[in-house]
């Protein structure tokens, strides 16, 4: 009787109970491929082209060197000033009620929306010898405009929201248990701070710092306004790339962008199978 | 030690979470703050803490006013409903973390907090799990390795809001008389939240009942069961059995319906409270009631067979549960559908106006000897 019944009824063919999987992940596949593995591939087939000596000649030559430095020392400095300003501003936006606070959380994603290029424009007219900041730090004898320091003020303007953004959500998911435990303990603010939130939020907050460096790495367009471009001191590698371009190597541009993809997949890669573990340990999977 | 609620309110924007209350709860106690969600017992608990401040009134620890005083140096031990382990600790970080953020002049060696933490994990049963994290325990190990690390502090007042809310039944059987037996080794006073009348009535030496914010009766479990002052404690205690009735004389009648009384009453309108274990079920009606009764289901549950009834010829608000014993189940096999007649044998009458139950017994029908059931005495009728 029962075996009549279930021969009659329409049989599902995999196990699966949820629908659409197999169109869901196709389409998903399908644009990975299209948005990372064909730049990569690309990029491979360009520099295919030239020799290991040729490709160590172009990414090894002293001013592309100097580039990677500057851009590395100041895309490490922007992101962990980002880091302590972007958990600050999540921290208020979190924890606090004053008025005008959705306008400020919607202005968090400024630097996003704005272009690049804008950003750029903008900071450079502002920290030039006569803008407004400029003038005002040029008195206590710090020049911004044209130094490396104004390429960590462009990164960190244009990467700020990252920290922001992916500290904000797990501010939000903190259990207000687990600090009112810490203080019934005796734990002084601080102590519940340092011990028992941050270490949630840690995880958080490093693939924050992580996405605003490797951000930082690629900026460009913020950079050259405010940068001033002098070589050895204050070019950027992406700078490096444009200036390949310029002069029709392609191959060479290639070269150097391949050397920042590198950095940037290497330090993605390190973060997440770092964060896996801790966050295995936290939820226990 | 002692602790004193003294004319405590409490309110969030327009809703008056706590009316002025007063409470005293001796040093030693294990009480129970009982009511349905809403009735402000967390609040209470949390004032008591200091996580929540009252709008009037104080607290007094041991006569002490600590009104004013920080949670952080009431120095109570407080147990979460959801346990609030750190999730990135170890258990016995967990347990010492109390004892590692005391302030360096008391702050016992780390030797010391080793030794302590060992002790407290043992006096837990969850020694061989120090190492784990509290994702990777059941809900009953987390709640013991909270407890534990609550009683770290060694504090005088343990406070636990809903511990045992989130397990299944049998664990928090097992926990709650672990609790008990761990209360009464160490002699703290605790003060424990919660929604289940069972585990109030099992676990407390008192239970305050609590309403919309006001405190409707504390007595010890046997008092309030036996004279409860309000109707919302009679309600909130098991289930109770209505009949809404006219007065006629010394009679309640409502439709087919009546009780005789055993003494005349002058108010117009009364109800009637009947608790299940107080009234008996026959095939036929006696003198001083009839209350006819349809069975609508019949469930055998643990130790006795439980009715559920369907007025017939009157009306409740709710239909009635009348229990029965295994024999006379067997004796009688009542079927849905079958018709009975429910009769009283103690009953509790709220009067208009008045809000205290006079109780009411038909010594007729009630057998001397109250060790003796006395439903087994019924069953030659039933049969």
């Amino acid at each position: 009787m029962s075996l009549a019944i279930a021969s009659s009824l329409p049989q599902s063919p995999g196990k699966r109970v949820l629908p659409g999987f197999a169109l869901s992940m196709g389409i998903s596949l399908l644009f990975i491929s299209l948005v990372l593995l064909l730049p990569i591939t690309g990029l491979i087939v360009q520099t295919a082209g030239m020799t290991w000596q040729e490709y160590w000649f172009v990414v090894s030559d002293p001013r592309v060197v100097a580039s990677y430095k500057v851009t590395l020392w100041a895309a490490l400095i922007a992101s962990l000033f980002n880091g302590v300003v972007g958990l600050l501003l999540a921290w208020v936006l979190v924890r606090y009620e004053f008025p005008g606070k959705r306008i400020v959380d919607a202005l968090m994603d400024l630097p996003f929306a704005l272009p690049t290029a804008v950003a750029g424009i903008t900071l450079s007219a502002l920290f030039a010898q006569n803008g407004w900041y400029g003038s005002m730090l040029a008195e206590l004898g710090i020049q911004v405009a044209y130094t490396p320091v104004g390429i960590i003020v462009a990164m960190s303007f244009t990467s700020l929201p990252f920290v922001v953004r992916t500290v904000q959500p797990v501010l939000e998911d903190l259990a207000p248990e687990d600090e009112e435990a810490g203080i019934t303990m005796g734990g002084t603010d601080w102590t519940v701070f340092r011990r028992i939130i941050f270490p949630s939020l840690w995880p958080g907050l490093l693939t924050g710092i992580a996405l605003s460096f490797t951000r930082s790495l690629g900026e460009f367009g913020a950079i050259i306004f405010i940068a001033g471009n002098m070589p050895y001191i204050s070019e950027v590698t992406s700078l490096m790339i444009f200036v390949r371009l310029q002069e029709y190597d392609y191959a060479g541009a290639s070269a150097i962008a391949s050397v920042v993809l590198m950095a940037s997949l290497v330090l993605l890669f390190l973060i997440n199978i770092w964060q896996a573990h801790y966050l295995r340990r936290i939820h226990g999977r | 030690m002692s602790i004193r609620v003294e004319n405590i309110s409490k309110r969030f924007g327009q809703f008056q979470a706590l009316q002025p209350l007063t409470l005293e709860i001796p040093d030693g106690e294990l009480v129970g703050l009982l009511g349905p969600s809403g009735s402000g017992k967390t609040t209470l608990l949390r004032i008591i803490a200091g996580l929540e401040t009252a709008d009037t009134g104080r607290i007094l620890f041991h006569g002490q006013d600590v009104t004013n005083v920080h949670v952080r140096d009431r120095r109570v031990g407080f147990v979460f409903q959801h346990y609030a382990l750190f999730r990135h600790m170890t258990v016995a970080q967990n347990v010492a973390f109390g004892l590692e953020v005391l302030p360096k002049a008391e702050r016992p060696s780390n030797t010391e907090i080793y030794k302590r933490v060992a002790n407290l994990l043992e006096m837990v049963q969850l020694g061989h799990l120090a190492k784990r994290y509290p994702s990777q325990l059941s809900g009953g190990q987390k709640q013991r390795v909270a407890l534990a690390r609550a009683l770290a502090m060694q504090p005088q007042v343990l406070l636990l809001d809903e511990p045992f809310g989130a397990l299944d039944a049998k664990v928090r059987k097992d926990l709650r008389r672990w609790l008990r037996s761990l209360h009464d080794e160490l002699h703290f006073t605790s003060v424990f939240v919660t929604h289940d009348q069972e585990e109030a009535l099992e676990l407390s030496d008192k239970v305050v009942v609590m309403s919309a914010g006001k405190i409707e009766q504390v007595d010890s479990p046997q008092e309030l069961y036996s004279r409860p002052e309000s109707r919302f404690v009679f309600d909130f205690l098991g289930h109770i059995n209505v009949l809404d009735a006219q007065v006629k004389g010394t009679r309640l009648q409502q439709g087919d319906a009546w009780v005789e009384l055993p003494k005349p009453i002058t108010v117009p309108v009364a109800q009637l409270y009947l608790r299940p274990h107080e009234v008996h079920l026959q095939q036929v009606p006696v003198a001083h009631a009839n209350l006819p009764l349809t069975i609508n289901a019949v469930s055998l549950i643990g130790a006795e067979v439980r009715l559920e009834l369907q007025p017939d010829g009157w009306q409740a608000d709710e239909p009635w549960e009348i229990g029965i014993s295994h024999a006379q189940y067997n004796a009688w096999q009542p079927m849905r559908g079958d018709r009975c007649y429910a009769v009283p044998d103690i009953g509790h009458l709220f009067m208009e106006g008045v809000t205290e139950p006079e109780t009411l017994t038909w010594a007729s029908t009630l057998i001397q000897d109250p060790n003796f059931p006395k439903r087994s005495a019924h069953l030659a009728e039933v049969s």
